[in-house]
């Protein structure tokens, strides 16, 4: 068996590249065996794994989810694709966490925040020079269809308080709080312990300054609530946010959340 | 009057409420998440509310970044 594009295709003796490409995607135009760039008349053995790519060209639904089936399993990805996460606040948190969770195929992000992408925020936030002036959930939603296309990415240009909070993401199976602003994240874990009972929850607390990254934690409050950071490094005190930081905790914020959709309850 | 607070016990003048601890804590009422006898309490009623001997409060404190 060969396996082709990440599905299994029956091997022949004697089968070369050449073969798969006709039979397979004739417009094909790299070929890999193995992982290595070959031509057509590369011959095949039994076992190997073969990429027919047409450069430019968009994979299909199907060929995606495959992909990561394949990498996944399809238990674990079939609970992330029914998947729903919230995403309050889009800096140098919420970007770096939405493109995380798009790879990952989670299949649907409700995206909050009111601002603008500035030439301050290239440094540690994902956006692009060419995004600057554009609102961040535009910005956000246009670099994560590129990602992904299939995913569905809403967007709520708002100012966020409890009651949208509330509104906006009341039927999420998990909540990432994003906020730069303490008092902020303060609202939002209020909010949530007093109004939003039975979803999951990841905020934040201590994440700026360049101190090691392996004092940024995930502390579980209570089940299904978590607070990720050192608990300390205030941006007031510690020195600007750094793009390193800020993704390790941003991406403990995406490891938690996948975790809770899994059905792990623990840090 | 006696109250737990994190875990720590901590002596409080009677009839102090919950934003005058935060003050003695030297916390920033808006910032921090208050639990008091498992019940967490919104944030206007920080400065209504008496603490009374014994009670159990868990306070998370929340600083800038993101």
């Amino acid at each position: 068996m060969l396996i082709v594009n990440e599905r299994p295709v029956p091997f022949r003796e004697g089968m070369r590249m050449g073969d798969l490409v006709d039979e397979i995607k004739p417009q094909a135009d790299v070929l890999l065996l193995n992982g290595m760039v070959v031509g057509r008349d590369a011959l095949l053995q039994d076992g190997d794994i073969c990429s027919l790519i047409h450069t430019g060209e968009i994979p299909s639904a199907l060929e995606m989810e495959n992909a990561l089936e394949a990498r996944h399993s399809p238990e674990v990805q079939e609970k992330l694709r029914k998947a729903t996460v919230g995403i309050m606040g889009l800096g140098g948190l919420g970007s770096a966490a939405a493109v995380s969770l798009v790879k990952v195929g989670v299949g649907r992000l409700i995206l909050a925040d009111h601002d603008v992408v500035v030439l301050s925020n290239i440094h540690r936030q994902h956006y692009f020079i060419d995004q600057i002036g554009l609102r961040k959930t535009r910005a956000l939603k246009e670099t994560l269809v590129h990602i992904n296309p299939f995913v569905a990415v809403e967007t709520r240009e708002v100012k966020l308080d409890s009651r949208l909070i509330r509104e906006i993401f009341g039927r999420v199976d998990v909540l990432l709080e994003c906020f730069d602003n303490p008092a902020m994240k303060a609202v939002a874990l209020r909010t949530v312990l007093n109004h939003m009972p039975g979803i999951g929850y990841v905020g934040t607390s201590g994440l700026a300054g360049c101190a090691s990254g392996n004092t940024i934690l995930t502390r579980k409050i209570k089940p299904g609530i978590y607070i990720v950071g050192d608990d300390e490094s205030d941006v007031r005190t510690s020195g600007s946010l750094l793009a390193p930081r800020v993704g390790i905790a941003a991406h403990h914020q995406a490891n938690q959340a996948v975790r809770l959709l899994l059905g792990m309850d623990e840090p | 009057m006696q109250i737990i607070c994190n875990g720590q016990r901590r002596e409080l003048e009677e009839d102090t409420s919950l934003a005058m601890m935060l003050g003695i804590l030297n916390l920033d009422p808006n910032t921090v998440v208050a639990e008091v006898n498992k019940k967490i309490i919104e944030r206007d009623q920080y400065e209504d509310l008496r603490l009374r001997d014994g009670d159990r409060v868990e306070l998370i404190r929340f600083v800038g970044g993101g």
